[in-house]
């Protein structure tokens, strides 16, 4: 027996592994039940042994018996823990999924509930795509099980199912929509969850749903459901203004109602918030921040943004929060203050902010704190300050701080304050002196010591103010300490530098005085220490101190001659350094004959054969079409982002500044009648931080006043409480008069204060035209514009119909509409930076009365072209218009489209969704349509001279096909233009009857095209290196010819 | 809900259930991760921490830490409702749970969780329901066992 158990083990130590596991049943037709019954008793052995990898095995093993199909297993229990061990061991990358399948939809179909339900389950957690797209029509057929137990399972793993595979939401959708009214109570909870988190991914499918949704919320009396309602209907609101006035009263109700469930109305409150943009704050929302703080901060930082006022009345519970134990909440009350600072209460703030400085304990929360007491203060340029005094004594006190890393942000602040606010200059570097003269203090622990960065400052501010300084020689002695070699080179290269200037101070200082020993004597301290300088391992400081130390050396020879040298020594350092602000470069003058808008190189020839050729070949006899074309790298790389902006832009709503969309184009231009400005409706408050803009003038003209009385007065300027200069400036010590560039200061505090897409940004660049960059895109745009004009004009004229189809694709509109919308393709045209994009611009024209927005243009994709859409949407949402249409108002869209092959022409079908707007109510409506995608639109035209065209047909490359066009009687060169303008070829050479012509598609295939006429037959034999592709362009280019 | 776990105070993880797929490996980091940061929190402080993009909510019983993760737009009173609930759950069943009981019938926590939560959203609010279904599987899983017991000693 013994001897049994020891065999037993040894056999143990030779395990099947999985592959053996599969071999053996295989092995085992027969008697297969029987074996796997050994091998799971095997297993069982295993999974008692207490090497894990055994165990390991054992389980790998036990799952993949669970999921073969036998006939011996219908058991429950073993159904139920094969689903266990699955759903906890699979991952999407686990190659046995692929087997499950069919066990898993025997489950499914199993009669026994509870068999379906751990089934369902354990699906829910190892969904795959393949599985979702399998089990999909099982799971629906669940959707309608007799048993609430099963459907509400079979509910809640749609959602799993539609995240995998989306394509199953469109069946599945209306049976999920009549789950929302199903008698049990569970099963429309698991309802309303599936549609809940469906429609925070894209509400504004789910619109529509509201009515019902309204009338669950009204009359479900359980919490679960209610808060998800709540929740969902968060995400309507902003799209449907409406509904926000409705939902006010209801859940009010619910708040008031609701006793001891404190979650119901912290979400309505959640709602409420962001529904309550222009509306009374709710006093219900106070209550909040005493229970929970946490989620009473968060939501505050939420009602921050639209009632500040009624959050500032907190203002001290909120300072408090900031004592609490939890790091969460203090990091969230920083937040909080950080937007509810003012002018007023800034000082108290900040001061509260360092108490808390010192007694905080951990570097990282203590730094944390420091950066928001910085930010707070330099927020907004500095908006909140009135005095400056103040804000350098905090930062001289931040200096204390031992250990923190943010040395560098204090010392740049320094800068910034000292050099852009004069007045303070005084001040500041009487305060930077006593830095300089207590640096061992800051100095003392050399391990951490982020702080000396803060030296840096102070050293070039006294140096750089010098004048201001009371005792120049004192810091002079202090900044030339021997401890000052211990510090980090780029900081001695300061010091020394600004030694140098201190020194020529002390000189000045002693000028006319006739006993000249302090000077000598200055020299000599000079001469003494410098040397310590000059052995330094920093070749920067060396290389400075050495050449100051000659230059004193030198001064020092005149001095005792009794020579007067201060003037020219002090000459070294004139004239007062600057920073340049990022947008300087617009004030620099254009030097003269340099014409900015001139083109550098020829425009590339793409969009000049398309703009203004087509109108030269109808009148001219001889077009030319050679042009160089630009293959320079750059060039390319450059005009694909270009591209690739412009789409961005123009898909993104939010966006409107300096954008070439076609909104503005159509506002710039007054040539354009037809097409009338459109306004800029924006749906989102674009909140502009800071004053109005006029404001902002007014008060930027009374101090520049004031700053200007002040210098005059230098004496009184201690005592103004005033703050801010302009930043920038040139004031090169005389001959450049404060007025030339006083206005320039606004123009430039302004623009940087506005954000990109402040209201202001537009309008006030657009003034200010000086902006040669923009003239250059502007110029651009207007032949965009021209050729865009052109394609309308003839939309207008051939009145839809046939015409269209002249152009390179068109959208049929399938059903006439009472509300006319009229969309138009004026082009499809192949992007030729990425063989695999179609870029087609579309014109909405609104031709109805009625205000059109939401447009929603979707595309049904097919296998080789789909729309590209934003990352992260799914391959059935739609992309949103970016504009909205008033009454008989067109612009125009872009939508990019990926295509594969190109060789086929296809059609795309399409809708287009919008809401159109009367004054009392907006109805859903839908457009179809179908797009064309000819192969010409896949063909660009490329100019080829001769030779080249030439040595490509030698090549023999080229596959042959030609096609005979009967009763054409039309001059030669009418045929020829024809054929450049409505299928992108260009002439190569032309004599007398007979031309050879050109083109290119996007994916580099060449066609080559000879055309020759006589007596009203014209016959083009062509060669291409895609066969497919030549034979549907020749057939396109005879249905041109076959209209006329 | 984008996963579940309940760990002791000694950060030995008892029961984990991932409603998002992840490999072995980032399961190990985020556990490991967590268990360290729930565990140096003080018991005065608030059950939410932000933690990489997501939400931590997290409560402790006796010696376990129920730690659920959810997303930025998720509720987080509710998940502590869940995880509530879900103690009520083990403790109805089990009659006043303790950590034995989850170590020693994990199984059967599992099942009460599934029972109550699918795919990371509770698909059953009544506690009653859960409990019942719980039930039922158990005896046919009873009645299975026997069966089978009778079959092998044969």
């Amino acid at each position: 027996m013994a001897l049994k158990i020891v065999k037993g083990s040894i056999d143990r130590m030779f395990d099947k592994n999985l592959q053996d596991l599969v071999r053996g049943i295989r092995n085992h037709k027969e008697d297969e039940a029987k074996y796997i019954s050994t091998c799971i008793d095997e297993i069982k052995q295993e999974l008692k042994q207490d090497n894990i990898a055994v165990k390991a095995n054992a389980v790998c093993k036990l799952t993949y018996v669970r999921s073969l199909t036998f006939s011996c297993n219908t058991l429950f229990c073993c159904t139920r823990i094969g689903y266990l061990a699955a759903s906890q061991c699979f991952h999407e990358s686990t190659d046995v999924i692929m087997l499950t399948t069919n066990q898993i939809r025997k489950d499914l179909s199993s009669p026994n509930q509870y068999d379906t339900g751990v089934a369902l389950t354990g699906l829910s957690c190892f969904v795959t795509p393949d599985l979702a797209r399998d089990l999909a029509n099982d799971i629906m057929t669940l959707m309608s099980h007799t048993k609430p137990y099963i459907r509400k399972k079979a509910v809640l793993i749609m959602y799993k199912v539609f995240l995998k595979y989306p394509e199953s939401l469109r069946p599945a959708f209306p049976r999920l929509k009549e789950k929302l009214e199903d008698p049990d109570p569970g099963v429309q909870s698991a309802a309303v969850n599936v549609i809940c988190e469906l429609a925070r991914r894209n509400p504004k499918n789910y619109l529509s749903l509201a009515p019902l949704f309204f009338k669950l919320m009204t009359s479900s009396t359980n919490n679960w459901v209610l808060i998800k309602i709540i929740k969902l209907f968060g995400a309507l609101t902003p799209l449907e203004p409406r509904l926000g006035k409705k939902l006010i009263e209801p859940l009010t109700n619910l708040i008031h109602s609701s006793d001891s469930e404190l979650i119901v109305p912290l979400s309505c409150i959640a709602v409420l918030i962001s529904l309550s943009s222009g509306m009374p704050n709710h006093s219900a929302s106070h209550v909040v921040c005493v229970i929970v703080k946490y989620l009473g901060l968060l939501a505050m930082s939420k009602i921050l943004k639209t009632h500040p006022k009624s959050v500032q009345s907190h203002k001290d519970l909120i300072l408090q929060c900031l004592d609490d134990k939890d790091e969460s909440i203090r990091l969230r009350a920083l937040d909080l203050l950080y937007g509810m600072v003012s002018k007023k209460n800034l000082m108290e703030i900040v001061k509260k902010l360092m108490l808390h400085v010192d007694k905080a304990e951990g570097t990282t929360y203590r730094d944390e704190l420091l950066t928001k007491i910085i930010d707070i203060c330099s927020q907004s340029n500095y908006q909140y300050i009135t005095n400056f005094e103040w804000y350098i004594s905090i930062l001289v006190e931040l200096t204390r701080l031992e250990g923190t890393r943010h040395g560098h942000l204090i010392a740049s602040q320094m800068l910034d304050v000292a050099i852009r606010v004069k007045a303070i200059r005084a001040f500041a570097v009487a305060q930077m002196a006593t830095l300089l003269d207590n640096a061992h203090l800051l100095t003392g622990n050399t391990q951490r010591n982020g702080i000396c960065e803060v030296l840096y400052a102070a050293a070039w501010i006294c140096g750089e103010f010098s004048e201001h300084l009371e005792n120049p020689l004192q810091t002079l002695e202090a900044m030339l300490r021997p401890k000052v070699a211990t510090l980090p080179g780029h900081i001695q290269a300061v010091y020394v530098q600004n030694a140098a200037k201190l020194f020529a101070t002390v000189l000045r200082s002693q000028e006319g005085n006739t006993d000249s020993t302090t000077a000598q004597e200055t020299s000599q301290l000079m001469i003494d220490r410098l040397p310590l300088f000059v052995q330094s391992a920093n070749l920067e400081v060396q290389e400075r101190a050495s050449c100051i130390l000659q230059l004193v050396k030198y001064i020092q020879k005149l001095q005792q001659k009794d020579v007067e040298v201060a003037e020219e020594v002090s000459a070294l350092f004139a004239g007062e350094l600057n920073p340049v602000a990022p947008k300087a470069q617009k004030k620099v003058p254009v030097p003269e004959g340099l014409d900015l808008d001139a083109w550098i190189n020829e425009p590339p020839s793409e969009s000049e054969s398309e703009d203004e050729k087509p109108k030269a070949i109808f009148t001219k006899e001889e077009p030319k079409h050679s042009r160089p074309r630009h293959t320079e790298v750059d060039e390319k790389e450059l005009a694909r982002r270009r591209e690739a902006r412009k789409q961005e832009q123009a898909n993104n709503p939010f966006y409107i500044k300096a954008s070439p969309s076609s909104q503005k184009v159509y506002q710039e231009t007054p040539g354009v009648e037809h097409i009338p400005v459109v306004q800029i409706d924006l749906s989102v408050p674009l909140k502009v931080p800071g004053l109005p803009m006029s404001d902002q003038y007014v008060k930027l003209e009374e101090e520049r006043r004031q700053k200007e009385r002040a210098e005059k007065k230098k004496k009184e300027k201690k005592k103004r409480k005033e703050k801010r200069s302009g930043r920038g400036k040139k004031h090169d010590s005389g001959p450049e008069s404060e007025e030339d560039i006083t206005p320039a200061h606004m123009v430039d505090i302004v623009t940087e204060e506005m954000p990109e897409v402040g209201r202001s940004g537009m309008n006030f660049t657009e003034k200010s035209s000086k902006h040669k960059k923009k003239k250059q895109k502007k110029e651009k745009e207007e032949k965009e514009k021209k050729k865009k004009k052109k394609h309308h004009h003839h939309h207008h004229h051939s009145d839809g119909g046939g015409e269209e189809s002249v152009q390179n694709g068109t959208v049929e509109e399938e059903e006439p509409l009472p509300v006319s919308l009229c969309a138009c393709v004026c082009d499809i045209q192949g992007n030729l930076q990425d063989g695999s994009q179609v870029v087609v611009s579309v014109i909405f024209e609104n031709k109805c009365n009625s205000f059109l927005k939401s447009m929603e243009f979707n595309v049904l994709d097919s296998l080789n072209s789909k729309l590209q859409r934003p990352e992260g949407a799914g391959p059935h949402d739609g992309l949103t218009v970016p504009f909205q249409l008033p009454p008989g108002v067109s612009n125009e869209a872009r939508f990019v489209f990926t295509v594969q092959s190109i060789v086929m022409p296809q059609k795309l079908k399409g809708t287009l969704t919008f809401i159109v707007k009367n004054e009392d109510s907006s109805t859903h409506e839908k457009l179809d349509f179908k797009l064309h995608f000819t192969c010409t639109s896949y063909l660009i035209t490329t100019p080829c001279y001769s030779d080249a065209f030439a040595k490509l047909l030698e090549s023999g490359d080229l596959k042959g096909s030609s096609v005979r066009l009967e009763g054409v009687n039309m001059p030669f060169h009418h045929l020829l233009a024809r054929i450049c303008f409505h299928h992108h070829f260009s002439v190569v050479e032309r004599i007398d009857s007979c031309a050879s012509m050109y083109s290119r598609s996007i994916q580099g295939h060449h066609v080559c095209l000879l055309v020759k006429t006589a007596d009203q037959t014209v016959s083009i034999d062509a060669k291409c290196d895609e066969p497919s592709l030549l034979g549907n362009v020749l057939d396109e280019i005879k249905q041109t010819f076959s209209q006329c | 809900m984008q996963f579940m776990l309940l760990f002791s105070r000694q950060g030995k993880l008892r029961l984990q259930k991932w409603y998002v797929p992840l490999s072995d490996k980032e399961k190990k980091k985020i556990t490991r991760e967590l268990v360290q940061t729930v565990l140096a929190r003080k018991p005065k402080m608030c059950s939410f921490l932000e933690w990489r993009d997501l939400k931590i909510v997290y409560k402790r019983y006796a010696s376990l830490y129920f730690c659920c993760a959810i997303e930025d737009q998720d509720n987080e009173l509710i998940t502590l409702e869940i995880i509530h609930r879900y103690v009520e759950l083990l403790d109805k069943y089990f009659g006043s749970v303790c950590e034995l009981d989850i170590i020693f019938n994990f199984e059967k926590a599992y099942f009460i969780l599934d029972e109550f939560l699918l795919g990371g959203e509770a698909q059953e609010t009544s506690k009653k329901n859960v409990l019942k279904a719980i039930e039922q599987a158990d005896l046919l899983q009873e009645s299975e066992d026997e069966y089978l017991s009778v079959k092998i000693f044969k």
